[in-house]
């Protein structure tokens, strides 16, 4: 991990430390700040796959449903330990994720985005119809909170935990940036032809990010499951993985960061939206199209130049 | 003891209609430098992408050190010792001169996603030896003090040297150099022929295309030539120069008895 990566990282981290203090325990921000994490925990695995492999997932809400089911099934049905059903919803995904991404990762740009986006429907249809198992329609109820040590992971001590485990992430991620796994991928980008020839294999680079991309979503599906208590479909159709996508895209795919960043508005900005009441939608979208006019790359890379500008200006 | 490092027979390759290379038969010795020459169109930078494994041959075969190439990816290839630079540079942009080689170490490397994302100590040793092997190579080529350079912004004949480093970071048998001195001046010339002279001193097979017909006579061991995707010619530099096909290749029919 880099200097850098590593005064950002303390600082986002202090951040969430004093975060419940600041809001004196008020629920409402809690929860913001969790699915703020959770959001972050799946971006960061769809820009390592957009930034780093060049690839284009519209189909990421499925994984985050199979992670989250798996937990909800696994613990309310079968009585399994959590953290079991934690991972082996992880272990499903990245299984999954292995057979759909060898042939779908062999497509490029607007295919690649069309085929998940058939994966993602598929499943999105296979948790409305398999009722026996997923509840169907109407969901998936009574999902037991975690508990560590007999603490009852809710609030603050969840908010803790969903940040602990989105700073791992993080880490996790900055560091396969900067190893031979990094350096191959954005080789990959650089020069395909190139990379090949100094024996990279770019169709299984690709497939280890999208297995990881995937592991990432299920993960925070899972957590979403025991905080949530209660699960349906809709939480993980279409609409779900755009919206990750729109994240990536706002915050800036070049950079891990970018991807934290742009969880962090698109999960605030309709708060504070809310306000405008019928014209909150219009606002919300009016405020996309122009992040993206405006800042192709992204609202990192846009308030860096502007910074470098204003530096420019001031010698 | 084998004394062909590549052996190539009956390659042929069509794209459509057009026979870019017809029944070629080619056998690189081992240690030399043979360089394959021709006019534009012979067939030459085709023959180089064949072997590399970017598309497969119409008919004929390859071996390498005895073994078939037919059929293997170009990362495979490139895993057996085949490693080569490019005619239009192929850098890999926003990264520095250093992690450019470094790349060239990919294949040498054990590190995958598990001992990259946890930092493992074996993964830190080796990330170790890759920089250490990298500006050793930098070194070699003589650009150390670029290290740390964005590799792109280098003058483009730096960037041929640069690649020539990154293909050397693979630890090849074979280098592959397509017309590494295409853009270069005189002065740099002169340097690259006497690089390419210590790199086959370090015992690896050089393979060459080239059009400056200066460097190609000076440094190289055996000359093959191609027209129209055909060998019309193999020898030592001298007898090449003398071979009346070759002039006319060159030259066109207008040019028999003409000394090159």
């Amino acid at each position: 991990m880099m200097r850098k990566d590593l005064k950002a990282l303390s600082i986002i981290a202090a951040g969430v430390a004093v975060f419940p203090w600041i809001f004196g325990g008020n629920q409402y921000f809690i929860s913001l700040g969790i699915f703020l994490g959770l959001n972050a925990i799946t971006t960061m695995g769809l820009s390592l796959l957009m930034g780093y492999a060049g690839q284009i997932s519209l189909g990421h809400a499925a994984f985050l449903g199979i992670g989250a089911y798996s937990s909800g099934i696994l613990t309310t049905r079968y009585g399994l330990h959590p953290l079991m059903a934690f991972l082996a919803g992880a272990l499903l995904s990245a299984a999954v994720a292995a057979l759909v991404g060898k042939p779908t990762l062999r497509l490029k740009g607007h295919y690649m985005a069309v085929a998940t986006l058939g994966f993602g429907e598929i499943v999105f249809i296979a948790f409305n119809e398999l009722s026996s198992l997923t509840g169907g329609p109407s969901g998936l109820s009574n999902i037991p909170p975690l508990s560590f040590g007999g603490i009852a992971m809710e609030g603050t001590p969840f908010l803790y935990l969903v940040w602990g485990v989105a700073f791992a992430v993080l880490a996790f991620s900055l560091n396969i940036i900067n190893s031979r796994v990094g350096r191959a991928l954005r080789a990959v980008h650089g020069s395909e032809l190139a990379a090949k020839a100094m024996g990279i294999d770019a169709g299984r680079c690709k497939l280890n990010v999208f297995v990881l991309s995937a592991v990432y979503a299920s993960m925070a599906g899972s957590l979403y499951a025991h905080f949530l208590a209660f699960i349906s479909p809709n939480a993980f159709s279409l609409m779900s993985s755009i919206l990750l996508l729109m994240m990536v895209v706002i915050g800036g795919s070049q950079t891990l960061w970018g991807a934290v960043a742009g969880a962090a508005i698109l999960t605030l900005l309709p708060q504070y939206l809310r306000s405008l009441e019928d014209f909150e939608v219009l606002a919300y979208g009016a405020i996309l199209l122009a992040g993206l006019l405006f800042m192709p790359q992204g609202i990192l890379e846009a308030i860096r130049q502007l910074l470098a500008k204003l530096g420019g200006q001031g010698r | 003891m084998n004394e062909e490092i590549l052996a190539i027979a009956g390659l042929e390759k069509s794209f459509g209609g057009l026979r870019a290379i017809a029944d070629l038969d080619l056998a690189v010795p081992a240690g030399k430098i043979q360089a394959v020459i021709g006019p534009n169109g012979a067939g030459k930078t085709t023959l180089f992408n064949l072997i590399a494994g970017i598309f497969p041959p119409t008919r004929g075969e390859f071996f390498f050190r005895g073994k078939k190439l037919n059929g293997l990816k170009p990362h495979e290839i490139a895993h057996l010792g085949i490693s080569r630079t490019f005619q239009n540079v192929e850098l890999f942009a926003h990264m520095s001169a250093l992690e450019n080689v470094m790349i060239g170490r990919h294949s040498r490397l054990r590190a995958g996603i598990f001992q990259a994302g946890f930092r493992l100590p074996g993964m830190r040793r080796e990330e170790r030896e890759c920089r250490e092997r990298a500006l050793k190579e930098l070194r070699f080529m003589g650009l150390e003090e670029k290290a740390a350079l964005d590799a792109l912004s280098l003058p483009l004949g730096e960037q041929k040297l640069l690649e020539i480093a990154r293909a050397l970071a693979t630890e090849p048998k074979l280098l592959l150099l397509d017309e590494p001195a295409a853009g270069l001046n005189p002065r740099d010339t002169a340097q690259l022929s006497e690089t390419v002279l210590r790199i086959r001193e370090r015992g690896i097979t050089i393979l060459l295309v080239e059009h400056d017909m200066n460097l190609v006579m000076e440094i190289s061991d055996i000359i093959s030539v191609l027209n129209y995707g055909r060998k019309i010619a193999e020898g030592k530099p001298r007898e090449i120069q003398r071979n009346p096909e070759v002039i006319a290749a060159y030259l066109g029919e207008e040019g028999n008895g003409a000394s090159a």
